[in-house]
């Protein structure tokens, strides 16, 4: 069956934002996809309201939807672009769940569109676990026992005839949102109403738990004419009862006989054919009994998932791309393996390495969460290493996640466990816990037995034993250094096996208690460095023309030599909060670009999610973790394969976060490219920052640098409270406080001393700093990018629209600025050419800034990409990171402009609005307000003519769809009062009714704003409670803002409660003023849906001269479609800036 | 043996080298048996499977040959009986990256180490097989010796290996006495040139299963009013067996008859076709397949060095009778012969193995081809 003709446009659904359960992978799936389909011939429409993806680059789809997703957006999409199909097995569940919507609101039917890869009908068998059940019945395959619920009442009901302990899955949800483990009637109840409410459909499994079994994944493809195969088969290191996302997995699977896993095949093709996903990849999870090998179907998921991404790249099976090509009707046996480029994709990939996936969670930013694991899936990123053996790959693995972690424990952290008595260790290596494989070790190590260990935590006699080959071999080398033996002893065999065993040269130091560099030295002189082997498919049988190689240590090295130059981008590690896929954007951005100006380019990274991890991406992937070993010893292999005119040309560590960044120092200086390591350094550098600030004339907010608690007393003194209080050396605001009085000053900084203690606690070398916190001020970002001549673009000024004090990244920005005047957009521009210059910046710097009464201070600059550049392109048309790389590497923007890379910023006809996107939904009991701590996973983007329609496209892409009508409840503080007093008007002239506490409520009602209903605080007697009022359902949006001066935790009630009955909160009065604009503006017009192409390709009606890439935002008059320049539609109060009082 | 000298795990065991028949070296541990006089030999050949390490060591086809695994760790569910593909391994040894030492299975009996050292078999351990793979992939395959003897030593012995070429294995790894297994409705009589027991396993559930050794005559099986003939797999070179061929040349056309793997070449030989050697054969439980009458695709398990000449097929087709002898099935990596039909001899061979142990079950359907084409010819 070769390509199917009858189709002419393809609709692609992306995934949306970055959240838990559902990460970058779908940028990966979806972006193979769109250049697969693309390269078919077909008209790709893509929709995505994620803009920090590679996929809504402009030039992958023909027409690319920044819009959000959602099923009367999307009809809209599909009224316009008219397409034949929609491929919706490539967008995570989000995608999945789209396509159901758009058939049963008979869109699809209506506009004679096309699914294709899965039907509605499969979608329904696989997610619906009713009929999941009845299907599997139907082919024999067993699955827990379980009955389904749609009331609390059927739960408890199905609960009793089934017995504990019992799991409850709601039905239709993503990354086990809502699911959970009940051992009696009232944890039962709990859960099951917890998962009621997760599920779309009200609807909960409740199922016998089998936790403890162990736990399998197959991926499996099918295509047209019912080949079927097996991409790989992954093993999980947890047993059955932690999520597989949060699970540490091995693949391929490591303890099934041939006979088990040939029958687990057979069920895998079995379950696939019943479901009937036509066409495309598959995840179907087992459980079995380590006892008698009993086995059982857990799931399948009938879409491209986050397995299928790590099956991906563990085994060079380019799952996505194949699924794109079988959808549009080839066979598997018509598509050729990219890697060999002879044998064709109809066969099963074998591996002759261990690939282990690491998630990492973000449990330091979620105070309040435990951090326990379980059925629901908590971890925001993870990380993927491959090493000849599972010793090898797992104490990779472990130091790619970056918490400090030098392998399997031998490092400082390791003394934790030092301390604890033998029970604790065995207590904490029973928990499912981020912490429980280095407890594992550690209990090993104490000589606790492997079969202790098997009976308290479950896991598997052969990866315990594996683990205890780690700990012996280090117990062999202890005794060594015990007698006085330094790394200079070790022979030539010592060191291999050693290597082989995956221990660090920093693990060595420990041990040897000396210097990393020592260690180096010593196994340099020994002459072993690691060999680099290829990602294959095929287990060397065949020759591979794929450079994708791993490091381990081996005789023969298979980098092959170069005569090119090359340029080595080192990516930006695990996904995290405060460092997501917008740094994989720009570092795949720079590949794109530079190969395109004809390097050849080298990927470094170790994060499976990512489009930078794609063998197609650049030219060499070392699928490798960012350490100082490991990122020297592949520009060593590098530059020993360089021939003739081949040479490194360049090491770029600016695009990909602070993970690179921090590697800077261990780069030859002659390597680096971009902005001096220097220059970062001096950012980096409160005094000497401060200092530059000076010379140059722009006021900071003063503050000072402190390493003690009476320091940083004197120093809140004498700027003033508040202060804003947080480490050097920061990411994503990790650890910052806005801080009222010297009692809780004095918390802080003890606090953070203790916080940082694993890395030597707060000292003069690592301060923390004390800086005057400028309140209600309007917060501005900046990127630009500057060349070696000094020339500066402007690449894009963000206006937030929440204060100054909600981290950047958690506040939604608008571009062009929207209450800023033309003065004061010039003062920043100044400003960002002035730092760049000072710093010698080439590539990128973000620059970012406070605005109170038109007045800037300069809050820091960083010399480096910024999680906003991909907004920014996205907004403005311009390819900054592509700009930044070739500016890196010596082009000038006078070369970039004439080549057409640069151009002028499409503006003047829209608003780009930024929001982020927030994982509490996961987390219940924590508090949603937004501070300066970074709590966001990932962003959002709504586009349109008005600030406040974009604005309204940006709430609903978040999944905060704002209410047409009903009940607006205000809480907020006196501060707030005079502000609230706006809102409200603003409200109540949309015909909203007005629902306040007390306070609040005298306030409204004094100025002459009606209340209806008047809600007690806690505590107090009469009227109803705010919690009881949101929960049942009679209030449509919150508007609370924290109370006092004091800690700002005041009101979580009343947020918690908005975040259980899944009630819009907005915790600022720009929000919420922002909001009122956006419903105004939505109600006024109808929805409107426009491509990015249309946005930036038009031609432009007036071109803009010189660098200016960035629309000349604030002198302008309002954009004409949309808005009349309403005057409410403008944030942050009077024009010309400025703050309401 | 210094301090440090005894770090590693596999520093824990013996040092020995691996020597090709071309000179190339590879240091390792020696493991499982120790090899008579210091040295094990044969011809060395690679494995691609991820589990199946058992089936493999003890297939007869590996007669004369040591087995490289690619995938590094070789044992980690231990051994079982019920997995013995054969009385007792027939190779001449393993070569792995990583031997386990402990299992993890409930079907374990016993670790690989210990059944290798039981059953005699060497093997060497801590080798860069991927190096080792690659070579192979690049310069054939080729003899090999390993073991504790001096690199010289042991570079004599992998050149004085024959290799399989022109020689007959299947005499030393064939039953020395006919019996029965099953009792099921037909009549199947098993010609054991190495057969496995999946392959016996399966057509006992439809069939009286009655093996005999590879030298039993045409007469003798007719004698035994047999519904078909499975010609089993076996190892090395078919163009040795001549007295085989002529055997099965009496058969075909009287009695439907099923040949795997070398049973299948000894078909097409029989059937006027010839057979020559592949560089480095296929080992492996990934290769596809296509079924030419279906165009299905079949994931398929394999182990042979030698395939038979598509073009020689034309002249059998030729000989064969009106029907002719047809391609049924095709590798679609490297466009090998894999399945022949002589359809008025009601004749089927393939060269891969549809019992599929180890490996996946794609093919098992042969097995009820076989049934009905033994039913027809009884009715």
């Amino acid at each position: 069956m070769p390509r199917r003709d009858d189709i002419e446009s393809i609709l692609v659904i992306g995934s949306g934002p970055i959240v838990i359960g559902q990460a970058c992978e779908f940028d990966y799936s979806g972006t193979q996809a769109c250049r697969v389909l693309r390269s078919e011939g077909y008209r790709v429409v893509l929709a995505n309201s994620n803009p920090a993806t590679i996929m809504t680059d402009p030039g992958l789809a023909d027409r690319t939807y920044v819009e959000p997703l959602d099923v009367e957006v999307l009809a809209a999409v599909i009224e316009r672009e008219r397409p034949d199909a929609l491929l919706a097995t490539l967008g995570g569940q989000t995608a999945l769940n789209l396509a159901v919507g758009l058939y049963d609101a008979g869109v699809l039917d209506a506009f004679g569109v096309q699914l294709i890869g899965a039907s509605v009908e499969a979608i329904h068998t696989a997610e619906d676990r009713d009929k999941f059940k009845a299907a599997m019945g139907e082919i024999g395959l067993e699955v827990p026992a379980s009955g389904f619920a749609h009331s609390l009442e059927e739960a408890m009901d199905a609960g009793e005839e089934i017995g504990f302990p019992i799991m409850v899955r709601p039905s239709f949800i993503l990354g086990g949102a809502g699911t959970g483990t009940a051992r009696d009637r009232d944890a039962l109840a709990r859960i099951a109403a917890e998962g009621l409410a997760a599920s779309p459909v009200h609807q909960v499994l409740v199922e016998r738990s089998i936790a403890g079994w162990k736990e399998f994944e197959l991926e499996v493809m099918r295509d047209g004419a019912d080949n079927c195969v097996v991409v790989c088969s992954i093993e999980n290191l947890d047993p059955m009862g932690v999520h597989t996302g949060d699970s540490i997995t091995v693949a391929p699977a490591q303890t099934l006989s041939d006979p088990e896993y040939q029958a687990m095949r057979d069920d895998a093709f079995a379950c696939i054919r019943r479901v009937g996903v036509e066409t495309g990849g598959s995840n179907i999870q087992f459980a079995v009994d380590p006892a008698g090998g009993r086995r059982m179907v857990i799931e399948m998921n009938p879409r491209v998932s986050r397995s299928s991404a790590l099956a991906s790249k563990a085994t060079g099976f380019p799952i996505a791309k194949i699924a794109a090509r079988l959808a549009v009707g080839y066979r598997l046996d018509e598509v050729v393996n990219d890697i060999t480029g002879a044998t064709p994709a109809s066969f099963e990939p074998t591996i002759d390495y261990v690939v282990t996936k690491i998630p990492r969670w973000a449990f330091e930013k979620l105070p309040g969460a435990p951090e326990n694991l379980g059925t629901r899936m908590q971890s925001v990123g993870e990380v993927m290493a491959i090493g000849r053996t599972f010793p090898e790959s797992l104490q990779k693995a472990l130091r790619s996640l970056e918490q400090g972690r030098a392998g399997l424990n031998a490092d400082r952290a390791e003394e934790a466990y030092s301390s604890m008595d033998t029970s604790e260790l065995v207590r904490l290596a029973a928990e499912p816990a981020p912490e429980r494989v280095f407890a594992l070790e550690a209990a090993i190590r104490r000589g606790v037995s492997v079969e202790e260990l098997v009976e308290v935590s479950g896991v598997d006699p052969w990866f315990l034993d594996q683990i205890a080959i780690v700990a012996a071999e280090r117990g062999r080398l202890e005794e060594l250094a015990s007698s006085g033996a330094g790394p200079e002893d070790l022979g030539t065999r010592a060191w291999r096996e050693l290597k082989r065993l995956g221990f660090s040269d920093a693990q060595l130091a420990w041990l040897f208690r000396c210097g990393e560099e020592r260690v180096r030295a010593a196994r340099r002189a020994a002459g072993v460095r690691p060999t680099y082997k290829t990602v294959d498919t095929c287990g060397a049988e065949f020759e591979a023309h794929t450079p994708y190689h791993y490091s381990t240590y081996e005789d023969e090295d298979e980098v092959e030599p170069s005569g090119r130059e090359r340029v080595v981008i080192l990516g930006s590690g695990p996904n995290r909060i405060g460092q997501g896929i917008e740094f994989d954007y720009c570092c795949v951005h720079a590949s794109l670009a530079l190969k395109e100006a004809g390097y050849e380019t080298v990927m470094v990274n170790c994060n499976p999610e990512t489009v930078s991890t794609d063998y197609d991406t650049s030219d060499r992937l070392y699928f490798e973790p960012l350490t100082v070993e490991s990122v020297q010893d592949i520009l060593e292999a590098e530059t020993m394969a360089s021939r003739g005119a081949g040479r490194v040309a360049g090491v770029i560590v600016t695009l990909g976060g602070q993970t690179p960044l921090k590697l800077a120092n261990a780069i030859p200086a002659a390597m680096l490219v971009g902005t001096p390591a220097a220059s970062i350094d001096l950012a980096e550098d409160r005094e000497r920052w401060s200092e530059l600030c000076r010379e140059l004339g722009i006021e900071q907010p003063p503050g000072a640098s402190v390493s003690t608690v009476d320091e940083a007393l004197e120093a809140a003194a004498s700027v003033g409270y508040p202060v804003l209080v947080r480490p050097s050396y920061v990411l994503g605001g990790r650890a910052m406080e806005i801080v009222y009085d010297d009692a809780r000053l004095r918390e802080v900084v003890r606090d953070l001393d203790r916080a940082l203690r694993r890395e030597g606690g707060v000292s003069a070398d690592r301060p923390v700093l004390v800086d005057r916190f400028v309140e209600d001020a309007i917060e501005v970002d900046v990127d630009a990018v500057r060349d070696e001549g000094g020339e500066v673009l402007i690449a894009g000024i963000m206006e937030h629209v929440e204060e100054a004090g909600v981290h950047s990244g958690d506040s939604a920005c608008a571009l062009p600025p929207q209450t800023l005047g033309a003065g004061v957009v010039a003062e920043l521009e100044t400003h960002t050419r002035a730092i760049a210059e000072a710093l010698g910046v080439v590539g990128l710097v973000n620059v970012q800034f406070a605005v109170r009464d038109s007045h800037v201070y300069v809050l820091e600059a960083n010399p480096r990409a910024s999680r906003t550049v991909p907004f920014v392109a996205k907004a403005t048309g311009v390819p900054v990171a592509m700009v930044a790389a070739r500016v890196m590497l010596g082009a000038s923007l006078r070369d970039l402009r004439e080549e057409g890379l640069v151009r002028p910023a499409s503006g003047g006809g829209h608003v780009s609005v930024k929001e982020a996107v927030l994982p509490f939904a996961r987390f219940p009991g924590i508090d949603t307000l937004l501070g300066p701590e970074m709590r966001s996973t990932g962003e959002v983007m709504g586009i349109a003519g008005s600030f406040g329609l974009a604005f309204a496209k940006s709430q609903i892409a978040a999944g905060n769809r704002l209410p047409d009508r009903g009940t607006v409840f205000f809480s907020v503080a006196d501060r707030d009062k005079e502000a609230g007093l706006q809102v409200a008007r603003s409200f109540r002239d949309l015909g909203f009714t007005i629902a306040a506490t007390s306070g609040t409520a005298a306030y409204l009602e004094a100025n002459g704003i009606a209340v209806e209903t008047l809600v007690a605080k806690v505590g107090e007697p009469g009227a109803p409670g705010a919690v009881d009022l949101i929960a049942s359902g009679k209030v449509q949006l919150v508007v609370n803002t924290p109370r006092g001066r004091g800690p700002r935790a005041d009101g979580a009630h009343i947020r918690s409660a908005a975040l259980a009955n899944q009630v819009p909160c907005l915790t600022t009065l720009p929000a919420a003023r922002a909001a009122a604009a956006g419903i105004a503006d939505w109600r006024n017009h109808a929805l409107e849906v426009r491509s990015l192409q249309e946005y930036h390709l038009q031609p432009q009606p007036q071109p803009e001269s010189g660098s200016q890439a960035q629309p000349e935002s604030g002198s302008q008059p309002q954009p004409q479609s949309g808005s009349q320049a309403q005057p409410e539609v403008r944030l942050g109060g009077a024009p010309g800036g400025g703050t309401p009082a | 043996m210094t301090a440090a000298e005894r770090l590693g795990v596999a520093g824990q065991r013996p040092e020995g080298l691996l020597v090709l028949a071309d000179g190339e070296v590879f240091e390792g541990y020696l493991a499982g048996a120790p090899p008579r006089g210091g040295t094990a030999t044969g011809e060395l050949v690679f494995n691609t499977v991820l589990s199946g390490y058992q089936e493999v060591v003890t297939d007869p086809s590996y007669a004369g040959q040591v087995v490289a695994f690619t995938y590094p760790h070789i044992g980690n569910y231990g051994t079982t009986p019920e997995d013995d593909e054969s009385r007792r391994p027939f190779c001449r040894g393993v070569v792995v990256r990583e031997l386990a030492g402990r299992p993890s299975s409930w079907r374990s009996h016993e670790a690989l180490e210990a059944f290798l050292v039981r059953h005699g078999v060497p093997a060497i351990t801590g080798v860069d097989t991927r190096r080792l793979t690659r070579h192979v992939r690049d310069e054939g395959a080729m003899g090999c010796a390993f073991g504790s003897s001096s690199e010289a030593d042991l570079r004599a012995a992998a050149r004085a290996e024959p290799g399989t070429t022109g020689r007959d294995l299947v005499s030393e790894v064939t039953t020395d006495r006919v019996y029965e297994r099953g009792s099921g409705p037909l009549r199947l009589v098993v010609y054991d040139f190495g057969a496995k027991e999946t392959m016996l396993r399966l057509a006992e559930a439809f069939a009286t299963v009655t093996v005999v050794p590879a030298g039993f005559a045409a007469d003798d099986a007719l004698s035994l009013d047999p519904d078909g003939i499975l010609l089993s797999n076996g190892p090395g070179d078919p163009a040795a067996l001549e007295a085989q061929s002529a055997t099965v040349s009496d058969l075909v056309g009287k009695v439907p008859v099923l040949g795997i793997c070398l049973g299948h070449q000894l078909l097409a030989q029989a059937l006027g076709a010839t057979t020559y050697k592949l560089p480095f054969g296929h080992h492996g439980g990934n290769h596809p397949v296509r079924r030419i009458d279906t165009g299905a695709v079949e994931i398929t398990s394999q182990n042979h060095n030698y395939a038979v000449d598509p073009a020689s097929l034309t002249r059998a087709s030729q000989l064969a009778g009106p029907l002719g002898v047809e391609v049924t099935h095709v590798n679609l990596n490297d466009g090998v012969v894999e399945g022949i039909r002589a359809r008025s001899a009601r004749a089927l061979g393939l060269q891969y193995h549809p019992e599929a142990g180890p490996g996946p079950h794609d093919a098992r359907y042969v097995f009820a081809e076989l049934e009905a084409m033994m039913s027809a010819g009884r009715s």
